[in-house]
């Protein structure tokens, strides 16, 4: 069945309620008559099925994080959502003084097995409704991430993230949900998939390779990994052949897997729609380059937003996340100039 | 004593036990201030010497299934919960035989098998994850309660309104304990807020608020009790205000120049533990020597569990990497 990644998490969800009563979902507006499933409908119609385990709740992301850590410490796996994930920072001491940490500072005793769902990207909507923070949870260790950006991916993700005792961030793009009706995004891409009857799961740290090429090794993830692909189509006209990786998880790196594709190419570009600081291409690259230093061709290069927040003006806008021409030029200089 | 007949029903017993874990906490707390002072302890310490009387109080109101969460300052709360003098003297030295193996120490102490979660020291921090156990309790239809203890600065985070609020919403048994000490670090509260009780806050939430006497046990054991037992029946939560008082700094060697004397003294006179001596004497409960039997085998039981975590093996630095999560190694 063809799915987009909203109804491919929402089919994940409802199944994962239907096999294990300890799975409730917590977040703002998910589940009311009449309402939007979600800030991007992915619960829509859910409450129907689970009336006590879709919680609506108030506006409160302390208390939403919070009640699910406490939850989990009990032997529940709640799902909390946030509208848009710009505002996991005001949930910031659950996420990572709270729920990072318990399972650590109880000497490994607990368990804290939550998954937190965020819609990321830079989507219109100005500084503070369009971060991607995923570096930010990088650096907080006690928390696994992923970052789906098919909905394949992001059925077998959930389902995994779901039956995970570890807490789990998933990272989910506007662009990428395929909402439909009111919740419809403008500049929407197709990331649905051919979903099997059955139930898969996709492994947590395990990155994905989209397309195979020898002269670069592009890593990106979410909304990058499509420019990244348009970039490699158009540098394949002109004699340029590039691997592009999906990483699919952010944390843990399936740093392996890139060092298998860069020990072939010898060329490495990261792109990312963050800000260049303190990012996931610098945490890539630093891993890289201490890793295989000798293998390498030309230096790192990291392609990301500027060290700025995201600006609103569509022409800003435009600028400050990667486009699929910056990425091809990016690429085609490193290889014309080493 | 308001409780003249209450105290009779409890039974000598049951009112020596509470003698006992006050002296515990009090007995455990001059120890670990000694060991620390003399540098043989590691960290730091915040400690409950004054307060023994809420600990007791609402930890002796609950059953075997509840949990508790606590603060910064958790030694009484863990003792009044049950954990043993070794697991917790263990933690305070960060040795492996401690409740968290020596990863946790003074400020996460906990044991959730035995009815609490390592303590949360940001402050309030614990109460959102204490509507999420009353949730669980609810959603899972279990008669279990959960107890959030948290100071009186923590009354003015957010997370106690977004708390308190949600908990009002899903009427989940999550009881709320406010042990209002008057001062938040060095700051007196009556600085940071312009209503007296705190308990007052719960009408806005729509639920209710209640006082009781932080210095008295009694009282606070039978206005928990009835707090809590409403919380299990589906009644809902509770802002339960304990005014009461620390005998001692905030942490390590804070000499408590920002107290005036005069307030020093005032509530030294209400000494929990001095004051629940003199009430059980009076009314012929108890002899000294009942006391004086209880102090003996406590000051004999703390000599053990320092030998015991002395002598404790440490964890290998690079224990470091253990625990940290349940289906991964940590990456290096």
């Amino acid at each position: 069945m063809i799915l987009s990644i909203a109804e491919a998490l929402r089919k994940a969800i409802n199944e994962e309620m239907e096999r294990d009563v300890d799975v409730f979902h917590i977040g703002e507006d998910i589940g009311i008559e009449g309402g939007f499933g979600g800030a991007f409908t992915v619960t829509l119609g859910l409450e129907k099925n689970f009336r006590d385990r879709i919680i609506d709740t108030p506006i409160s992301e302390i208390a939403i994080f919070g009640a699910a850590c406490g939850a989990a410490v009990m032997g529940m796996r709640p799902i909390a959502d946030v509208q848009y994930g710009d505002f996991l920072f005001c949930a910031m001491d659950q996420i990572v003084n709270q729920i990072a940490k318990l399972r650590y500072m109880s000497g490994g005793k607990l368990k804290v097995p939550i998954v937190m769902r965020a819609p990321v990207g830079v989507t219109g909507r100005g500084s503070q409704h369009a971060q991607n923070m995923e570096p930010y949870f990088i650096n907080c260790p006690g928390i696994k991430i992923v970052a789906p950006s098919t909905a394949y991916d992001a059925y077998g993700l959930l389902k995994t993230a779901v039956r995970d005792d570890d807490p789990v961030l998933m990272f989910e793009h506007k662009l990428l949900y395929g909402s439909k009706g009111m919740r419809k995004e403008e500049g929407a891409i197709d990331a649905s998939s051919d979903i099997p009857d059955e139930d898969y799961t996709i492994p947590i740290g395990k990155a994905v390779t989209r397309k195979e090429g020898k002269d670069a090794t592009i890593v990106s993830h979410l909304l990058m990994v499509y420019h990244s692909l348009l970039a490699a189509k158009a540098l394949e006209k002109e004699g340029i052949s590039c691997e592009v990786i999906d990483l699919r998880s952010l944390w843990p790196l399936d740093i392996e897997h890139i060092v298998d594709s860069v020990k072939k190419t010898g060329r490495l570009i990261i792109v990312e729609e963050s800000p260049k600081q303190g990012g996931i291409g610098a945490e890539i690259s630093a891993q890289i380059s201490e890793i295989i230093p000798d293998y390498l061709l030309c230096p790192i290069i990291r392609i990301a937003a500027p060290n700025t927040p995201a600006p609103f003006s569509p022409v800003m806008e435009k600028f400050y996340i990667p486009q699929p021409e910056r990425i091809k030029r990016e690429v085609k200089r490193v290889i014309e100039e080493y | 004593m308001k409780y003249k007949d209450e105290v009779k029903e409890l039974g000598k017993e049951r009112l020596l036990t509470f003698y006992r874990k006050m002296v515990e906490i009090r007995s455990f707390e001059e120890r670990i201030r000694f060991l620390f002072l003399e540098g043989k302890m590691p960290g730091t310490i915040h400690q409950y010497i004054g307060m023994e009387a809420c600990a007791v109080g609402v930890c002796s109101a609950l059953e075997k299934d509840d949990v508790i969460a606590s603060t910064h300052r958790p030694h009484g709360h863990a003792i009044a919960r049950g954990l043993s003098f070794n697991e917790l003297m263990a933690e305070l030295y960060g040795k492996t035989t401690g409740c968290c193996k020596g990863k946790g120490g003074s400020m996460h102490l906990g044991n959730l098998e035995k009815g609490m979660l390592p303590a949360i020291a940001i402050v309030g921090g614990n109460l959102p994850i204490v509507v999420g156990m009353g949730l669980s309790f609810k959603l899972r239809k279990q008669k279990r309660v959960a107890v959030s203890f948290f100071g009186d600065g923590a009354s003015n985070e957010g997370s106690f309104h977004e708390s308190l609020n949600m908990a009002a919403v899903y009427n989940v048994p999550s009881v709320f304990v406010c042990e209002n000490n008057l001062y938040g670090a060095s700051t007196n509260i009556g600085k940071m807020l312009k209503i007296k009780n705190i308990a007052d806050r719960a009408q806005s939430y729509g639920i209710e608020g209640m006082i009781a006497d932080g210095m008295d046990v009694i009282d606070v054991y039978f206005n928990a009790k009835k707090v809590i037992d409403k919380a299990r029946k589906g009644g809902g939560p509770t802002l339960l205000e304990l005014k009461t008082f620390r005998f001692c700094g905030h942490s390590r060697r804070d000499p408590c120049n920002y107290i005036p004397k005069e307030e020093k003294e005032f509530w030294a006179k209400k000494d929990p533990i001095g004051s629940f001596k003199k009430t059980l004497l009076k009314e012929n409960i108890v002899d000294v020597s009942d006391f004086e039997k209880i102090d003996i085998q406590i000051e004999k039981e703390l000599d053990e569990a320092i030998l015991f975590a002395q002598e404790s093996p440490d964890p290998r630095p690079e224990d470091t990497f253990e625990d940290l999560y349940v289906s991964m190694e940590v990456p290096r």
